[in-house]
């Protein structure tokens, strides 16, 4: 152990203490009743301990520094490179207090409308929150492999057990379609082993790749992050899980597992293959924006609240990947920044249709129409986050797509013009769903007696309300945890390329 | 001479003699289980004098101990004891409580022991006889019941066909070299102009005697057949202790004496392997019956572990073991839950049975949901690992067409597994299964602790599998 700021392996703890609540969840005994709602209580309390060890992380993290904190490592295969390896630098570390920020609040969302086996979705959720932390913790390929696969099995059962009517078609193809997608990335990291000698993130960022060899990792990664980001053309199976999830599951999955495919492109294919990057950087940028434009105008088609939503994610991540692929400071920063208000925001909107479905049973647009008279403070709430989703200045949404755009145009004026598409017709589907579900007049009759937001709900939204605000007006005291980091994935990039173009030169005078 | 080398299987000779005698005179209501519960002794004894075995060669060159052979002796040997477990239940209520069962099994592990430790194509031969005849009388046990001999029929009608394949690649290399011992071909093999077409015809015939016990693609015909008829504990026991005993003489007759004429046969393994991959995942999507999906998944698993050998390498040899090892277990905890799926009195075998299973008994959904996620390869659980070092050898070769097609059809696989646990979990629970016996929730419990935790100390199991491997390729 070294370097270990707070002095005990904390992102250890903070990866497998839900698998201890998990465990207790399960050896709860006792009539029906008792056991679920033991089994809320427990991972309500463990997910809460969970994040304000997680807090640790925003308070002690060195923010000056661009290197890995809080590492702790032990042998595992050691004759093979490979080790247990946690760390979290300034890309990872805001992603993990997001996972264990976001779960607590999944659970709280989930307390009523998650009815039958509560134990097993709390077990299960208690899992998921494992993987999703350990996976932005792995410091080793093989142990963020473990995870990043493992994220699969929770994800699964919860699409499938308590999802919607075609649950069973979207649990498997959400399986089927990452699965394919990460096997690819597993030879990937088979190969860069047998390179490397290694499978240390830190020692596969220093290693040079040959360029030829570069190309065909690139494309493998890329099928894996591409299906989890999504982006198009491999994004249908996202409406699908989002529309058959339950609300938990929905915002779980918008909210950090879209994450996960970006957070693999910062990690693994900027830093490790720049040459691959740069080459294929023009067709990300062509990828993004078909994706930012096309299902942006799929949202506006959709009659379905959560198919809207999901649509929208497709086209928020276009925005996150464009800036990622532009590797300038602005560009991932802005990257980062959107990812981590998209991950609030969105999530923020599946649970907005979490409150309607949970009262009226449905998530049809047609199916509302003036709920604001009856529920202000839920039209409070669904504004902001619309306007945020939107990108509307002081508003989390602004920050993350302005940088973007402007790394952006430093690459292009094209690709920034077609990007901030996505802001136009991301306020045209966002207030046209707003005007058919709150405005108007009621004019069903169960809709007339449709309550306004309980305090637990209240208790859902408020710190994400909280958090969307603080995003947008000071958007510095999260910028400033990956400046560092950031600055040092741009400068190692550009000399990477510079070595490459001098060996080039020297290779053929 | 040096004969205590083969102690263990001396002694387990002897046992099963004395455990026979044993079964005659006892009283034959109680002999079945009796008889059983000596033949998981002896088995354990003879597991004990395995790891206490030095190595060396021995009666004339033909029997060989040797850290790879200490290795597959030991998962033969714990496969044939859980096999024997699972037996105990299932017979009793089949009818079947013969004493022979167990001697059989028994029987047959001898001669798996005699295959992993040959050193000679005559022990090869003799050992996979002496395996294969007790599994054909195994096959047909319920000789009550039609499937169950017709089961046992076609594998011993096929199985002979298979060994006459066998022994004629044996005759014509023995014609071509002059040599039955593995000592004496690798000496040969490595002189130039030692491919002569009559040898390698020959060799061509033995992996195609060799690959219809693994049940490779193309000849895999038997399996869902055999598979579906025998009973169930037998089709547990084909599925893993054979399977290892012939999968590590394959490799050790090709990595070992035939290492030099790798050229020659690396393209037939991987034609065998790719076929294997694509028939196991493909096929197994349309099966209803779990024994016969178990059967394709068996094919595709083989096809897999044959990567590593077609990788020649040490590294493959290592994932070929380590791949076999995590096999051995997930297949036995999945068929101590088959033959667990019981309805008054009576096994039930449809996929659809499995409905509602993680309402009505989630400790054996749970079971079995490890043993589906374990065989899609997804990590933590121990099917991942088998494949991770399986491609780690395609991989370091440079064999991407072989590691593409296996990490696809690995998915296409994917999909039948984690189906089966989308009618645990997803579908309204049909009638709830008999209570299980402790047995089979032993070997369950004891298969599904394995695969789950395999992941916290891999390293002493990998370094067993490279030992064992290195073995084989002394210089690399």
């Amino acid at each position: 152990m070294n370097a270990n700021v707070a002095g005990f392996p904390l992102l250890s703890l903070l990866t497998f203490l839900p698998l201890v609540g998990g465990a207790v969840i399960m050896a709860i005994r006792g009539s029906e009743e008792a056991v679920a709602s033991n089994a809320r209580w427990t991972a309500l309390w463990t997910s809460l301990i969970v994040f304000a060890l997680s807090l640790v992380l925003w308070f002690r993290f060195d923010t000056s520094s661009a290197g890995f904190q809080f590492v702790e490592e032990a042998a595992w295969l050691p004759e093979w490179g490979i080790s247990y390896k946690m760390g979290v630098d300034g890309i990872s570390v805001l992603f993990v207090l997001l996972a264990t920020a976001l779960t607590p609040i999944c659970i709280l969302a989930s307390w009523e409308s998650i009815g039958t086996r509560v134990r097993e979705f709390m077990f299960a959720f208690l899992v998921l929150e494992t993987m999703m932390v350990g996976m932005f913790a792995a410091l080793d390929f093989v142990v963020f492999y473990m995870f990043f696969e493992g994220v699969l099995i929770p994800m699964y059962l919860i699409i499938g057990v308590w999802g919607g009517p075609r649950r069973v078609y979207a649990a498997i193809k959400f399986f089927l379609y990452t699965l394919a997608g990460s096997v690819l990335m597993l030879l990937a990291l088979l190969a860069m082993w047998y390179a490397a000698g290694s499978t240390d993130i830190e020692h596969l960022m220093r290693h040079q790749f040959a360029p030829a060899m570069q190309t065909w990792l690139f494309l493998a990664f890329f099928a894996s992050f591409a299906v989890k980001v999504p982006m198009w053309p491999v994004h249908t199976w996202l409406p699908d899980a989002h529309v058959e999830a339950p609300t938990a599951g929905s915002v779980i999955l918008a909210g950090v597992l879209l994450k996960m495919g970006a957070y693999g492109f910062l990690r693994f294919s900027v830093p490790m293959l720049p040459d691959a990057t740069a080459t294929f950087a023009p067709m990300v940028f062509a990828l993004s924006v078909v994706a930012v434009i096309y299902t942006s105008l799929v949202a506006l088609a959709q009659t379905d609240m959560k198919k809207l939503i999901a649509y929208s994610s497709v086209a928020h991540m276009g925005v996150v990947t464009i800036g990622i692929f532009t590797v300038n400071e602005q560009g991932i920063s802005g990257a980062l920044f959107q990812m981590l208000a998209h991950g609030v925001v969105s999530g923020a909107l599946f649970l907005c249709v979490g409150v309607v479905y949970d009262r009226i049973h449905s998530r049809e647009i047609e199916r509302y129409g003036g709920l604001a008279d009856r529920m202000p403070k839920y039209a409070l709430a669904f504004m902001l986050f619309s306007m945020a989703s939107i990108g509307l200045p002081g508003t989390a949404g602004f920050v993350g797509e302005f940088l973007v755009l402007v790394g952006a145009f430093k690459v292009s004026f094209w690709l920034a013009l077609l990007g901030s598409m996505g802001m136009i017709l991301g306020a045209v589907y966002m207030l046209f769903l707003y005007r058919r579900v709150l405005f108007g007049r009621i004019t069903r009759d169960d809709l007339k007696s449709i309550l306004d937001l309980s305090p637990r709900e209240i208790a859902v939204f408020a710190p994400l309300v909280v958090v969307t605000l603080w995003m947008g007006i000071y958007p510095s005291s999260f910028t400033v945890f990956w400046d560092a980091s950031v600055r040092a994935m741009v400068a190692n990039h550009l000399a990477a390329l510079e070595a490459t173009t001098k060996l080039a030169g020297v290779l053929a005078p | 001479m040096n004969w205590q080398l083969a102690l263990p299987e001396i002694v387990l000779a002897c046992a099963g003699m004395a455990i026979l005698l044993y079964g005659v005179f006892a009283r034959p209501e109680r002999s079945f289980l009796t008889c059983s519960m000596l033949t998981i002794g002896a088995l354990l004894i003879a597991g004990v004098l395995v790891l206490s075995g030095v190595p060396g060669t021995g009666y004339h060159d033909q029997f060989v101990v040797d850290a790879y052979s200490g290795f597959a002796k030991l998962l033969v040997l714990v496969a044939v004891a859980f096999g024997v477990m699972m037996s105990l239940d299932y017979n009793e209520h089949a009818n079947m409580r013969r004493f022979e069962f167990p001697i059989l099994m028994l029987f047959s592990s001898i001669g798996m022991m005699l295959m992993v430790s040959a050193n000679s194509l005559m022990t090869l031969y003799v050992g996979l006889e002496l395996m294969s005849l007790s599994i054909y009388v195994l096959a047909a046990f319920a000789r009550d019941e039609r499937r169950s001999a017709e089961a046992g029929l076609k594998y011993f009608v096929l199985g002979a066909l298979a060994s006459g394949l066998l022994l004629y690649g044996i005759s014509l290399v023995y014609g071509f070299s002059g040599t039955m011992s593995f000592e004496q071909l690798a000496k040969l093999m490595v002189q130039p102009g030692a491919a002569s077409p009559g040898l390698v015809v020959g060799i061509v015939f033995i992996v195609a005697g060799l690959a219809f016990k693994i049940s490779a693609v193309p000849f895999h015909m038997w399996t869902p057949d055999v598979y579906e008829g025998a009973p169930t504990p037998v089709t547990a026991f084909m599925g893993t202790a054979p399977k290892v005993a012939a999968m590590v003489l394959l490799v050790r007759l090709l990595a070992g004496p035939f290492q030099p004429l790798l050229d020659q046969w690396q393209q037939l393994i991987v034609l065998v392997s790719i076929a294997s991959m694509l028939l196991g995942s493909l096929a197994a999507i349309g099966q209803s019956n779990i024994k016969r999906l178990m059967a394709y998944s068996s094919i595709g698993h083989m096809g897999f572990a044959l990567i590593g050998l077609a990788a020649g390498t040490a590294e493959g040899v290592r994932g070929v073991l380590i791949y076999l090892l995590t096999y051995v277990f997930m297949n036995l905890g999945t068929f101590a839950c088959i033959i667990a799926m019981r309805r008054r009195g009576r096994n039930v075998e449809g996929v659809g049975d499995l409905a509602g299973l993680g309402r009505t008994d989630p400790a054996m959904a749970l079971a079995i949901a490890v043993f589906m996620f374990s065989m899609a390869g997804i990590p933590p659980f121990s099917g991942f690992w088998g494949k991770y070092f399986i491609f780690t050898a395609a991989v370091q070769q440079g064999m991407w067409t072989l590691a593409v097609i296996g990490v696809l059809t690995s998915v296409i696989g994917a999909f039948y597994y984690i189906r089966i646990i989308k009618v645990m979990y997803f579908d309204e629970p049909a009638e709830a299964f008999d209570p299980r016996p402790v047995s089979l929730s032993v070997v369950a419990a004891a298969s599904g602790i394995f695969t789950t935790f395999f992941f916290l100390f891999p390293a002493p199991v990998v370094a067993a599998a490279q030992a064992a491997a290195r073995v084989l390729f002394p210089n690399g």
